[in-house]
C-alpha cells in the first residue's frame, strides 16, 4: 500500500465545524485522506461522525445542518473546494468523484426498480452510457462485486436479494463511475458478521484493484482493526487521536480511546468460569415453534425453532449466538409464551408451563423476566417510570399502590439511575438508561431467569459495556440466571458460562465457553468465530498493514489460553462513566 | 451501532413546545364561540323565534335603514340574526358533539376489536369500513332522514354514523402497531391481561390520534349537519340552526346577504378553531412533548 506523506491527499479537511441550529456538532475537525488508503472514522453516536461524511458530500444541508466554517478540499484531476460550490457543480461531483455507501442496504435501493435499472441509472446520470452499453456497464460493475449469477440480478428487485448481496449492489453502483474517494458509513453495521466479513475484504480488494481512498465510518473498533491504515478517534465532534491503526492500536494515547478500547468486546478476552450447576430452573426439551401453517393455509408451516433442547442452571449464563433468522428470538420468545411453541416442552422449576392457560401462567410468569432489544419501544412513552418499572410487581401483588414509588425507588438504584428518575418519562433518557430501566422493570418481581434477547445490541460499545456488567452484579448478588441472547459473539463469551450456537433454527453446538470457542466442533461455529473482527493487537505491533487475512484467526485465541492475559490488560483501564 | 432515530425527539426540537400566536387566536375564539354558544338563552337580544314584521330584512349595523338592537339584521320575517345564530349555534354544536361521541364510541369500540382479534371479527368490521368508505355518506344520510323523518334524534345518529369509519381505521392501525412493539409484549410477560394492557398500555397511547380525529369529525359533522339543513332534511324551523339559516336564507342572498353570512361565518369560525385547537391538545397531552 503506498502511503507516502508526499504523496499529496486526495481529500482534506481542515478546522471542519458543522453545526444543526444552534448546537454544533463538529468542532473544527481536520483530517486528510491519500490515494489508497483507508481512514477510519470511529466513535459513537453522537461523535458527529456521520455528520462529518454528509458534509463532505454537502448532503448536510438536507438533514437540516449546516457547515458553519471550515474547508473540504478535493484534489486529484480537478481540484476543488467542496463548502463553495454550486447545486449543479455538486451534482456532478456526487457519486463521480465521491461516491457513498450507507448503513441500511434495504432502504437505499428503490423497492420498486430492478437492480438492473437502478444501476443504469447511476451509469446514464454520470457516464451518459444508455441501452446495451449501460447493460454491459451494469453486468461488469456486479461482476466486479462478485456477485454471482449476476445477469440474472440485473432483472430482479431489491427484496430478492439478501442483505450481503444488496450491500454488494449499493458498492457496485458506488463503484460504478470509479470514485477517487468512497465513503462508507457503517457499511456492514446492519450484516451478520459473516456476512460483514466478506464485505469487508471485497471493499479492501476493491480499493486494491482501484487505489481509491476510502472513508469508513464505524462504531467497531474490530472492523477497523480490519480494514483501516490510519484512524480518526471523534468524540463529542472532537479529534481526540489520531494514528497509524497499529501504532493506535497497540499504545493509545487519549484517555478516550483507552476507554473505548476496554469496552469494546473482543472475543478470547475471556469468559467466566463455568458453574457447578447443583438445581436446573429452566428445562426445554425437543421445542419446536412454527410460523404459518394451519387448516386453511396454503403455506406449509415453517419451523422457526426447531427440536431445541437446552438446560439453564441456577446463577448461570446461557449464551445463545446466532445469525439474524437463525430463530434465537423465536427461542426466546416461546420460552417467554409470546408466541405458542408446536411441540415440546418447558419446563420452568419443575413446573410444566407449555400448554397453561394464560391465569394458570401467570403464577409462574414472575419466575422468569425478558429485557428486549430496542430500548426506545420497550417502554410505555406515556407511563411514568415509578409505573413502568413497578408494573410486573403491582401485577403480580407484590406491591400496593402506595409502596410503588418506594420500591421503584428501590429498583432504579439497583440499576445505577438516581431517584429523580422515577417521575420522568421514557422520552428523557438515553438509550443506555433505557435498558437500565427495562433492566429495573424485570428485576421488580425478583425472577429467577432473565432472558435478555439482544439487549445491548442497539446501544454503543462503552454503553454495552456497562450493561453486561450491570446484568453480570446482578448476576452475583441475586443468584438470577440468564439467556443471553445476541449475534456478537464476542459479547457473549464476557457474559456467559455456557453457549448454545445456533443455526436455521436448531441448536448445531453447545458447551462451556472456552471450549466451544477453542475448540469448536461444528463447522458453523468455525465459520462464525473466523469471521469476527478483532482487535488484535499481536498482530498489530508486529506492524502487519493492509489488507489483513480474514483466515481464521483462532490460534490466537487458543495461545491466550482463556484469554488471561486480556483480563489483565483490562484491568487497567477500568473505567467509572462518564 | 444501530441508530434509532426518535422521531418524537425531531419533532420536538422542530416545534418548541410553546402556544404560538394563530394557536392562541384560536383558542380565544373557540372559548369565545363556546360560551356565547353556551349562554346563548342569557345573552341574545331577542328571542330566536320572535318576529317582528314592521322591521323585515333590516340590514346590520352601519348600514342604511339599521333598526336599533338587532346588531346583524333581521331576517325576512323580522327575527333577529345575530339571536337565531347564536341559538343556532348551540343547536349545531351539542349535534357535533354528540354525533362526535357516538362516532367515537362506535368507531372506537369496533377499530379495538378489528385491531385485537384477528380473523373474521377483523374482516367483516373492516369491510363495513370500506363499504362506507366507498358510499358517499351524504346520499345515505338524505336516504334514512327521508324514511324516518328529521327528529333531532334521528339527525344525531345518521351524524353519528357519518365518522365511525375514520376513527375505526385509526383505532386499529394503532392497535395493530402497538401490538408488535415490546413494551406490550413485556406487560404480557409480566403477567397482564387484555383488558388491563388494553386500558393501561394501549389507549393512552391512542389519545393523540384519537384526539386529532374527534376534532376533525366535529367540523365535518357541523358541514354536514349543514347540508342537510339546507337541504330540508336537518333540522326543521322554526328552530334556528347554522346550516338551516344559511339553507332558508339562500332566496334573499342578493338582497339580504347577511342572513347567510351571519351564520356562514360562524361555521368558518367553528371549523378552523377547533381544529387549530385539536392540533394543540393532542401536543398538550403528549407527555413526550413536555419539558425535557
Amino acid at each position: 500500500m503506498n502511503l507516502s506523506p508526499l504523496n499529496s491527499p486526495v481529500l482534506s479537511v481542515r478546522d471542519l465545524h458543522v453545526a444543526f441550529g444552534d448546537t454544533e456538532a463538529v468542532h473544527g475537525l481536520s483530517f486528510d485522506i491519500h490515494r489508497g488508503e483507508t481512514l477510519a472514522l470511529v466513535g459513537e453516536s453522537g461523535s458527529g461522525k456521520s455528520a462529518t461524511a454528509l458534509s463532505i458530500l454537502r448532503l448536510i444541508e438536507r438533514e437540516g445542518g449546516r457547515i458553519a466554517s471550515g474547508e473540504i478540499r478535493i484534489n486529484g484531476t480537478q481540484p476543488a473546494e467542496i463548502t463553495t460550490l454550486g447545486a449543479s457543480q455538486l451534482r456532478a461531483l456526487r457519486g463521480d468523484r465521491i461516491a457513498m455507501i450507507f448503513q441500511e442496504p434495504m432502504t437505499s435501493l428503490n423497492p420498486v426498480m430492478t437492480i438492473g435499472a437502478q444501476i443504469c441509472e447511476t451509469l446514464s446520470l454520470h457516464l451518459g452510457l444508455r441501452g446495451r452499453a449501460a447493460h454491459d456497464a451494469a453486468l461488469t460493475a456486479l461482476e466486479r462485486v462478485k456477485i454471482p449469477d449476476p445477469e440474472r440480478r440485473l432483472n430482479q428487485y431489491p427484496h430478492e436479494l439478501s442483505g450481503g448481496l444488496r450491500q454488494r449492489v449499493m458498492i457496485a453502483m458506488a463503484l460504478t463511475c470509479e470514485p477517487e474517494v468512497l465513503i462508507a458509513d457503517e457499511p456492514t453495521t446492519a450484516l451478520d458478521v459473516t456476512t460483514q466479513a466478506e464485505i469487508l475484504k471485497l471493499i479492501a480488494s476493491l480499493q486494491k484493484d482501484m487505489g481509491m481512498a476510502v472513508l469508513f465510518i464505524t462504531h467497531d473498533l474490530g472492523v477497523v482493526d480490519e480494514i483501516a491504515d490510519r484512524v480518526v478517534v471523534l468524540k463529542d465532534g472532537c479529534k481526540v487521536e489520531e494514528g497509524f491503526t497499529s501504532t493506535l492500536f497497540a499504545a493509545p494515547n487519549a484517555p478516550y480511546t483507552k476507554e473505548l478500547m476496554a469496552a469494546s468486546p473482543r472475543l478470547g478476552e475471556g469468559a467466566p468460569v463455568p458453574l457447578n450447576v447443583t438445581e436446573t430452573v429452566l428445562r426445554v426439551r425437543n421445542l419446536t415453534t412454527a410460523y404459518g401453517g394451519g387448516l386453511f393455509s396454503r403455506q406449509s408451516a415453517v419451523a422457526a425453532v426447531s427440536d431445541v433442547s437446552i438446560e439453564l442452571g441456577r446463577g448461570e449464563t446461557l449464551g445463545l449466538v446466532g445469525e439474524s433468522g437463525c430463530g434465537k428470538s423465536t427461542l426466546a420468545r416461546s420460552i417467554m409464551r409470546l408466541v405458542e411453541p408446536s411441540a415440546g416442552e418447558i419446563e420452568l422449576r419443575g413446573h410444566r408451563i407449555d400448554g397453561l392457560s394464560r391465569a394458570a401462567l401467570k403464577p409462574h410468569r414472575a419466575d422468569i423476566q425478558m429485557v428486549f432489544q430496542d430500548p426506545y419501544a420497550s417502554l410505555n412513552p406515556r407511563m411514568s417510570i415509578r409505573d413502568v418499572v413497578t408494573e410486573p410487581a403491582f401485577l403480580h401483588g407484590l406491591v400496593d399502590y402506595q409502596g410503588r414509588r418506594d420500591l421503584a425507588l428501590d429498583l432504579l438504584s439497583r440499576v445505577g439511575l438516581t431517584s429523580d428518575a422515577v417521575d420522568r418519562f421514557a422520552h428523557q433518557f438515553s438509550g443506555g438508561q433505557r435498558q437500565r430501566i427495562c433492566i429495573a422493570r424485570a428485576l421488580s418481581v425478583k425472577p429467577k431467569i432473565i432472558v435478555a434477547d439482544e439487549a445491548v445490541s442497539a446501544l454503543d460499545v462503552s454503553n454495552a459495556r456497562r450493561i453486561t456488567e450491570l446484568l453480570a452484579d446482578i448476576q452475583q448478588r441475586d443468584g438470577v440466571s440468564m439467556l443471553f441472547i445476541s449475534h456478537d459473539i464476542a459479547v457473549v463469551e464476557r457474559v456467559s458460562h455456557r453457549i448454545a450456537v445456533m443455526l436455521k433454527g436448531e441448536i448445531v453446538e453447545t458447551g462451556p465457553t472456552g471450549q466451544v470457542l477453542n475448540n469448536p466442533q461444528h463447522a458453523y461455529t468455525k465459520r462464525l468465530l473466523s469471521a469476527v473482527p478483532r482487535l488484535d493487537r499481536a498482530q498489530a505491533v508486529s506492524g502487519t498493514s493492509g489488507i489483513r487475512s480474514l483466515a481464521p484467526a483462532l490460534s490466537a485465541v487458543i495461545a491466550l489460553n482463556g484469554g488471561a492475559s486480556y483480563d489483565r490488560t483490562l484491568d487497567e483501564y477500568k473505567f467509572d462513566g462518564y | 451501532m444501530v441508530q434509532l432515530a426518535d422521531p418524537i425527539m425531531r419533532l420536538s426540537k422542530r416545534k418548541a413546545n410553546q402556544t404560538n400566536f394563530i394557536q392562541k387566536t384560536a383558542i380565544a375564539i373557540a372559548i369565545l364561540l363556546f360560551a356565547s354558544a353556551f349562554f346563548a338563552p342569557l345573552i341574545v337580544p331577542f328571542d330566536p323565534l320572535d318576529q317582528s314584521l314592521l322591521s323585515r330584512l333590516r340590514p346590520p349595523l352601519g348600514f342604511e335603514r339599521f333598526a336599533v338592537g338587532h346588531w346583524a339584521g333581521t331576517d325576512e320575517l323580522g327575527r333577529d340574526v345575530l339571536s337565531r345564530a347564536l341559538h343556532g349555534m348551540r343547536l349545531t354544536l351539542s349535534l357535533a358533539f354528540a354525533g362526535a361521541v357516538i362516532g367515537l364510541l362506535i368507531g372506537g369500540t369496533l377499530g379495538l376489536i378489528a385491531g385485537l382479534r384477528q380473523g373474521w371479527a377483523e374482516d367483516a368490521i373492516m369491510s363495513l369500513v370500506d363499504m362506507q368508505i366507498a358510499i358517499p355518506f351524504t346520499l345515505v344520510a338524505l336516504l334514512i332522514l327521508s324514511l324516518m323523518g328529521s327528529s333531532l334524534t334521528v339527525l344525531v345518529m345518521v351524524l353519528g354514523i357519518a365518522g365511525w369509519e375514520q376513527y375505526a381505521r385509526i383505532v386499529r392501525a394503532e392497535v395493530r402497531r402497538l401490538s408488535a412493539l415490546p413494551f406490550i409484549e413485556a406487560a404480557w410477560t409480566a403477567g397482564a391481561g387484555p383488558i388491563y394492557i388494553a386500558w393501561r398500555h394501549v389507549l393512552p397511547n391512542l389519545i393523540s390520534p384519537l384526539v386529532v380525529q374527534f376534532t376533525l369529525a366535529l367540523s365535518n359533522i357541523v358541514i354536514l349537519e349543514s347540508t342537510l339543513s339546507f337541504l330540508g332534511l336537518g333540522v326543521q324551523p322554526p328552530q334556528p340552526s347554522l346550516g338551516s339559516m344559511v339553507g332558508l336564507g339562500r332566496d334573499y342572498m342578493p338582497t339580504a346577504p347577511w342572513i347567510v353570512l351571519v351564520p356562514a361565518a360562524l361555521i368558518m369560525a367553528l371549523t378552523f378553531s377547533v381544529q387549530i385547537l385539536g392540533d394543540w391538545l393532542r401536543d398538550r397531552a403528549d407527555v413526550r412533548l413536555r419539558d425535557r
